[in-house]
């Protein structure tokens, strides 16, 4: 619960420097970066969030499925534009995928070419960040 | 908010309990399908079914959008949770530190330009083109994007959704035929066209593609907005 009420100031925080500063960015998105720079300084330790993060970033689809449901008023809307919306998502998807993997390719040199994209410690430590977050990202 | 007409509710059905309960139960029941039914996408079938349910039983969206909204907010919450994948992937990914934000901000700045453009020469409305223009960032995220460029919340969840479907399903094959082969930059694509739902497939099938995969979803997500706040000045 600790950990929920540090994500919860996080989030206030956020609120706040949005509505009095102006600051243009989602509340949610500034909340973050204050998180990730607490985690970095170590005024929040990782262990103390960590349950509390991975139980909602596990079951983040319970909380959009509303918004999803309420797509139902957008139906005569999207049978009107049936080919902006799915010919635009594919041509958007499949150019973002492309211009991303090719520019990180270009840069991340040598070393990653020829190890197969990861020098042997760092895989190694990947393996484990990615058990880490087996249960974490969802959606 | 109460007194629509046909409705098969009591006063009661416009409580948050009833559009809370409702989606818990379908969410739960949608886990459990995917157990016997791996291909089965949860939030297809979360959603779907509640849809269904509203229109079969014609009860006012409004009704059942109260207690949805109580769970929209933890939204919020869940997006400075990323914050935790973000450290986690970052602490192990930092010596290719340049070329991954090199290549997540190219590629949300690709993401924003292509959605808005392919969308605006398919003759779409202005509603459609402000709400497809942040669908690559993970969900939470393109929500308030969208409705910060002007565009419709909703719309941007399922385009958000089917992107990254879309993404997972077809984006690691496609990759690699177009010369993505290494771990890095594959992980470091599908997590920004792709975010969480592109993620959870790396996860299963590679671990150092899914903890680059992760961060780059996050990172998307920022870099993404920030950029978006550009679009909105230019617009």
């Amino acid at each position: 619960m600790t950990g929920f009420a540090i994500l919860m100031a996080f989030l206030f925080a956020g609120h706040v420097i949005r509505e009095w500063w102006g600051v243009p960015l989602p509340a949610n998105v500034i909340g973050m970066i204050l998180f990730i720079a607490a985690l970095a300084l170590r005024l929040v330790k990782l262990e103390t969030v960590e349950k509390a993060a991975d139980f909602l970033l596990r079951h983040m689809m319970l909380f959009f499925a509303p918004v999803v449901v309420g797509v139902v008023a957008f139906f005569p809307l999207i049978g009107r534009e049936a080919a902006a919306f799915f010919g635009g998502l594919v041509v958007s998807a499949v150019a973002v995928m492309l211009v991303t993997g090719w520019t990180t390719r270009a840069l991340a040199g040598k070393s990653a070419a020829v190890s197969g994209g990861y020098p042997a410690k760092a895989a190694e430590e990947a393996k484990s960040a990615a058990d880490d977050d087996r249960s974490g990202t969802s959606v | 908010m109460k007194r629509e007409v046909e409705t098969v509710l009591p006063d009661w059905g416009s409580h948050p309990v009833f559009g809370m309960a409702l989606t818990v139960i379908a969410y739960v029941a949608s886990l459990r399908l995917q157990r016997r039914f791996p291909w089965l996408h949860p939030l297809f079938v979360t959603s779907g079914g509640l849809i269904l349910m509203l229109v079969a039983l014609r009860i006012p969206y409004e009704a059942y959008a109260a207690g949805g909204k109580v769970l929209e907010f933890f939204l919020g919450p869940a997006t400075v949770a990323l914050g935790v994948p973000l450290y986690r992937q970052f602490r192990r990914l930092r010596r290719n530190l340049a070329a991954i934000l090199a290549g997540v901000t190219a590629g949300s700045a690709t993401g924003l330009a292509s959605a808005g453009l392919s969308a605006w020469l398919f003759g779409a409305s202005q509603e459609l083109i402000r709400s497809m223009m942040p669908k690559s960032v993970t969900t939470p995220i393109a929500l308030e994007l969208a409705r910060d460029l002007g565009g419709v919340p909703e719309l941007a969840a399922v385009l958000t959704v089917l992107t990254g479907l879309f993404g997972s399903m077809f984006g690691p094959a496609l990759l690699r035929r177009c010369g993505v082969r290494d771990d890095l930059p594959l992980g470091i694509a599908i997590g920004t066209a792709a975010h969480g739902i592109g993620t959870a497939r790396l996860i299963r099938e590679s671990e150092p593609q899914g903890a680059a995969s992760s961060l780059a979803m996050a990172l998307a997500g920022i870099v993404t907005s920030v950029l978006a706040v550009f679009v909105r000045n230019g617009m």
